[in-house]
């Protein structure tokens, strides 16, 4: 076996690279703020007493946490078409990334709700409290507050199962790898390079949301918990 | 635009399934063995074998599947080594779980109450009796749940396989798609499909968390 590793070679495409790391970035930034949005609202529809809309909350959870995202962003991508709409990759790669994070959000947020004692409900309806104020401060924040950590380390997976959405052609840093390594035929450097890259995204992610929490949960710095 | 549906995809399709429900067991077997010594090295008594495989562990949970199988199937063929596609998922996937299993056990390990360690050391066992008579038959109790529910995630992933021209569910439904043209019709048998391998796991991972919470309520320390 003559292994003769040539990283200068590919390492020359770092424009690239850095335009697919940043595509990457950017579909986790969308992808996760909306699909927090959505997992919340999948949460607490859950939670409500209407069991249709707590039904079709569990349905929608249920489905997409026992299906693979290569199959859910197939199903979108042409779903989308074959009713006639024509979307960007990267629009039907935001959608299908949000549709998935949020069913993985909206269970980690359950257990947050599920964490809230019952008596601050009760003691915050005693002070007379709205049922809006009670949900926003009593409920949500303090919810969110408990599974931060777990929330964080869902959004980094998220960042990661991105790479997914190379087939279907939007142009993160997987589908720019692939296109380097067949350019260059230097598959093993440039795999290496982009996993390399993937893990310093990674780590940029847990630092940024690490900061986030000091900035969001003062509580929890002044009582040193960890986040 | 070639004709409909018939028997003989469908018959494909359930093909694929089963190397779906193969590839998945090779993945769990390699990767719980793998996962196991991971777990173990993670708590070792020397400083170098826990770094290592702190290190190992960051380094795949910080990298995609999809990469990884790229670089087990295109790189390790760049440079020499020719691996059929089952042998670069079967590695591949290996890897990947070995290093989520060998987490989720470490902290099952952990979570083995503290007087228990002490006790088994005030018996006089040594390290290797201690793991093995008093530490890990806890720690297997504590850990059926999330292994199981970790099975779920084995399965889905090995759909990613189809990257690399493994023919397993995914794969095959790509292939009958290519004849027939009716991608949602067809995605969504296979949406079907890996629902119905996964949810009764889903399920018997979140019945055996119950059963657990309320048999070991007052023993184990959150």
């Amino acid at each position: 076996m003559n292994l003769q590793l040539d990283f200068p070679a590919v390492l020359e495409r770092w424009p690239s690279f850095l335009a697919g790391a940043a595509l990457t970035l950017e579909l986790a930034f969308f992808a996760t703020v909306l699909g927090a949005l959505l997992g919340t609202l999948a949460a607490v529809g859950r939670g409500t007493r209407n069991s249709l809309i707590a039904g079709a909350c569990k349905v929608y959870v249920e489905t997409i946490r026992n299906t693979p995202l290569l199959v859910q962003i197939f199903l979108v991508y042409f779903g989308l078409a074959s009713l006639g709409l024509k979307y960007s990759a990267f629009t039907v790669a935001v959608a299908a990334l949000t549709i998935n994070v949020g069913a993985y959000t909206a269970e980690i947020m359950r257990a947050g709700f599920e964490a809230i004692p019952r008596g601050q409900i009760e003691a915050a309806e005693g002070l007379a409290l709205s049922r809006l104020q009670i949900y926003w401060h009593i409920i949500l924040l303090p919810a969110i507050e408990k599974v931060y950590p777990a929330l964080t380390s869902q959004f980094v997976l998220l960042m990661l199962a991105s790479s997914v959405c190379s087939q279907i052609s939007a142009e993160e840093l997987t589908a720019v790898a692939n296109y380097i390594q067949s350019d260059t035929y230097r598959a093993f450097e440039t795999y290496i390079i982009v996993a390399v890259l993937y893990v310093i995204l990674s780590l940029v992610m847990r630092a940024g949301f690490w900061s986030l929490g000091l900035v969001l949960f003062p509580r929890r710095r002044r009582l040193g918990t960890p986040l | 635009m070639g004709g409909h549906l018939n028997i003989n995809h469908l018959m494909f399709l359930g093909q694929g399934a089963l190397w779906t429900i193969g590839l998945s067991v090779i993945a769990l077997i390699g990767g719980g063995i793998v996962g196991f010594v991971i777990a173990l090295a993670r708590i070792s008594p020397l400083k170098f074998v826990r770094i290592a495989s702190a290190v190992y562990v960051q380094l795949v949970q910080g990298t995609p599947l999809l990469v990884i199988l790229f670089l087990g199937y295109f790189g390790l063929a760049a440079i020499g080594l020719k691996v059929s596609p089952l042998a670069a998922a079967g590695a591949s996937l290996t890897l990947y779980v070995a290093a989520y299993l060998g987490e989720i056990w470490r902290g099952c390990i952990q979570s083995v109450p503290k007087p228990q360690w002490e006790a088994a050391e005030g018996l006089a066992l040594s390290r290797t009796q201690r793991m093995m008579k008093v530490i890990l038959p806890q720690a297997i109790r504590i850990a059926t749940p999330p292994t199981v529910g970790f099975m779920v995630q084995i399965i889905k992933n090995t759909s990613l396989a189809s990257v690399v021209g493994f023919v397993e569910l995914m794969r095959s439904g790509q292939i009958v798609n290519n004849s027939l043209f009716e991608p949602f019709a067809i995605y969504a048998i296979i949406a079907v499909t890996y629902f119905a391998m996964c949810y009764p796991l889903s399920l018997f991972s979140q019945r055996l968390e119950r059963r657990m919470g309320r048999g070991r309520s007052n023993l184990a320390p959150a």
